[in-house]
């Protein structure tokens, strides 16, 4: 079963990896992981995207929460969720109904130049996953995913 | 404020910790460290013959004396070598505080001789790290090293320091308090809980108590025999438990699990109240899972919120200290003693029926005797560590041990090599009293050179190698499960320990009859230099009963018919 974590920790030396470490270790799943410092404070956000049933999740959450720099762990409640996509299209590539898909998704161009356009687009990851079926058809030569961002409700 | 340069700090905050002794071994990374232990008066310097048993020392000083055990290495190799102490030590929740040279921060990165990624290694096996990029933040890590240490669920912390943070200079501020926002062991139980635990205990039949090395660490062993007394509820322990309980108090049901008593395991098996004390369910002790306690409701005390339903569901949870959990549901328990009668009649039935024993004989010395015989020849005041296989279990099976503290043994990790290291570090918590290493012909020789640590620092230990020619647990198995394909386990060919011992400057004996043990053990009593007792045992004696891995916990091996 998927899950969603959000994890607050002391942004010092090492602590993505001891985060990253505990799951290599301990056999957890990680289907994505993003993480970037808190403004205006001594801490950094994880998002964790992970998989299990409810007792490995409540061993990761216990787990994370015994790692001395964990300050507060968010498994419970709704999140709003956004992960990003860039896809890079040949400029030769037939464009007719690019536009509807990107407007469908929010999406819109990040940079083009004299070969390549890169779209982008943000949005929770099961629209992501449609919005790439989507644009397949535009036979992308690259496309890069990130991970996802957690807020809690 | 004073001005120092990073090794002095060290020395000040061992000074400030009230650190006694220090287990090392010097090299490039850590001159600097070494070179003020030289100047400084605070703390003794013992030099240990390798790094992994300077950090085994460092644990059988911590485990003896319920205090931090301290020790120094050097970069590269010299930190590498001290892994298996952190994980030894962070298997069973000692405290203790590795310190390692490290290449200069220049360096760092740079594959530079003598470089690895302490930290990086280290992480999954200690409580936790730092690797120091400043002089300014050394006083609070070390500080912080020290606290972490010894708080909350204990374990080791490595604190990794370049070497020219051991010779920049800053101000030197120990703080005064810790003020580490994200780590706040909770000790005090939800008191909801204790009184929810105290109402299931006086409404079970058949409650047991199963006392885990937690019991020893929180200092709660007199509590629990209080507790078993005022409620007349039996006892079985984890091989980390052991002392918590008198020996031959009639609650206590022994050691449960893999190498267990017939009672105690029939206990888990039929007990329909689980109360864990400081216990955290290895599978050493529950055998096949779906099977273990299955008539059991589980109350789970435990300082580590991640031990408790990690591997068994417990029912009625209760983080916090034992020692404070356990004083207040002291006073809320009414359970009486007479409400447990029948419970306690079944099983001593069970304890008659198959009593831990042994089959002993005057053509060969049985290790089982020797256990028992040096049992009663050196009493209570005796501290006892041990290597890993047949002898360690034996030793728990067969030495009365009354006191917590008692035993020095590598639980979580079984690492062979720990025993005489780890009796060295113990000698130095006890002084006077005598520490004896029963170890195996295996064993022994994974530490073998700390002979002479003990020689150099005169602290004579008593080691008594059972002599079976064999890596003898390795070989059970292997006579049990692999048709008796003794594949790499035979120990025919032997150093000749007697002269082994002499040449390091100690004492050696070997013996085969049960007078000549008894006289060699009272000279090694008495002898101001190490020994070596090289006892040759049965050599296909098994450690009984036995639960294959795997099986349910009932399902025991009581004999050996016919596996010789």
């Amino acid at each position: 079963m998927r899950r969603v974590i959000s994890v607050i920790v002391l942004n010092e030396h090492g602590v993505l990896s001891r985060i990253s470490g505990l799951f290599a270790g301990r056999g957890y799943n990680i289907d994505s992981l993003t993480v970037a410092p808190i403004p205006e404070s001594g801490f950094s956000r994880l998002s964790i995207v992970t998989s299990g049933d409810e007792r490995v999740l409540e061993q990761i959450v216990k787990q994370l929460h015994k790692l001395i720099p964990t300050y507060k762990v968010i498994e419970s409640g709704e999140f709003v969720e956004k992960e990003m996509a860039l896809i890079k299209i040949p400029l030769n590539e037939n464009f007719g109904g690019l536009d509807a898909i990107l407007k469908a998704y929010n999406g819109s161009v990040a940079n083009t130049n004299e070969n390549y356009i890169i779209v982008m687009v943000a949005d929770d990851a099961n629209r992501i996953d449609n919005f790439l079926k989507a644009i397949k058809k535009f036979n992308p030569v690259d496309i890069v995913r990130g991970g996802s961002v957690l807020m809690d409700i | 404020m004073k001005e120092l340069n990073g090794s002095q700090m060290i020395s000040e905050a061992l000074k400030l910790e009230g650190v006694e002794v220090v287990f090392g071994y010097p090299g490039g990374a850590a001159l600097n460290i070494y070179d003020e232990t030289y100047k400084q008066e605070y703390f003794r310097h013992v030099l240990t013959r390798h790094e992994q048993a300077a950090v085994h020392a460092a644990d059988g000083y911590a485990r003896a004396s319920g205090k931090v055990g301290v020790a120094f290495v050097t970069s590269g190799p010299g930190f590498t070598n001290a892994v298996t102490g952190l994980a030894t030590a962070y298997s069973d929740s000692i405290p203790l505080v590795l310190i390692s040279g490290q290449v200069a921060t220049s360096l760092i990165g740079t594959d530079a001789f003598q470089e690895i990624d302490a930290v990086g290694i280290s992480r999954p096996c200690v409580k936790h790290n730092y690797l120091v990029k400043n002089i300014e933040e050394l006083p609070r890590i070390l500080k912080e090293a020290f606290y972490i240490a010894r708080t909350g669920r204990p374990g080791p912390v490595h604190v990794d320091i370049p070497k020219d943070i051991t010779a920049a200079i800053g101000k030197f501020e120990y703080p005064k308090e810790i003020n580490i926002p994200t780590y706040k062991p909770t000790y005090k139980g939800n008191a909801k809980q204790i009184k929810k635990a105290a109402e299931i205990i006086e409404a079970s039949n058949r409650p047991l108590l199963y006392i885990g090395g937690g019991a020893i660490i929180s200092g709660a062993s007199e509590l629990i025999r209080e507790f078993a007394k005022k409620t007349g509820i039996p006892a079985i322990t984890t091989l980390m438990g052991l002392g918590v309980m008198r020996d031959d108090d009639e609650l206590n049901l022994g050691m449960a699990g893999m190498h267990g008593s017939y009672v105690a395991n029939m206990a888990l098996s039929e007990s329909d109240l689980l109360i864990a004390l400081g216990a955290r369910f290895d599978d050493r002790i529950t055998g096949k899972l779906s099977e273990f306690a299955k008539h059991a409701k589980i109350i789970h005390v435990d300082i580590d919120p991640s031990s408790i339903s990690k591997i068994v569901n417990a029912h009625f949870p209760i983080v916090g200290d034992l020692k404070s959990v356990l004083s207040e549901l002291m006073g809320r328990i009414n359970a009486k003693p007479e409400n447990f009668e029948k419970w306690r009649e079944i099983l001593a039935r069970y304890n008659s029926l198959y009593p831990l024993k042994y089959t002993d004989s005057e053509e060969v010395l049985k290790p089982q005797w020797v256990i028992e015989k040096t049992s009663q020849m050196v009493g209570d005041d005796v501290v006892v560590s041990t290597d890993v296989g047949q002898h360690q279990m034996w030793v728990a099976q067969f030495f009365a041990f009354n006191k917590p503290r008692q035993l020095v043994t590598s639980g979580g990790q079984g690492t062979m090599g720990f025993g005489l290291p780890a009796a060295l570090g113990a000698k130095w918590a006890v002084g006077d009293k005598p520490v004896i290493n029963f170890t195996g012909d295996g064993s022994i020789l994974m530490n073998i050179q700390e002979l002479m640590t003990s020689v150099v620092d005169k602290k004579p230990v008593v080691n008594i190698i059972l002599n079976n020619s064999f890596l003898g647990m390795v070989r059970q198995w292997q006579t049990f499960f692999y048709e008796h394909r003794y594949s790499n386990t035979d120990l025919s060919i032997q150093p000749d320990f007697v002269k082994l011992a002499e040449s390091f400057g100690g004492v050696g004996f070997r013996v085969k009859t049960k007078k000549e043990f008894e006289d060699a053990l009272n000279t090694a009593l008495k002898s101001d230099k190490i020994s070596l007792i090289d006892v040759v045992v049965d050599r296909f004696e098994n450690v009984l009963p036995m639960v294959p891995a795997g099986a349910a916990i009932y399902n025991m091996i009581l004999d050996d018919k016919g596996q010789k």
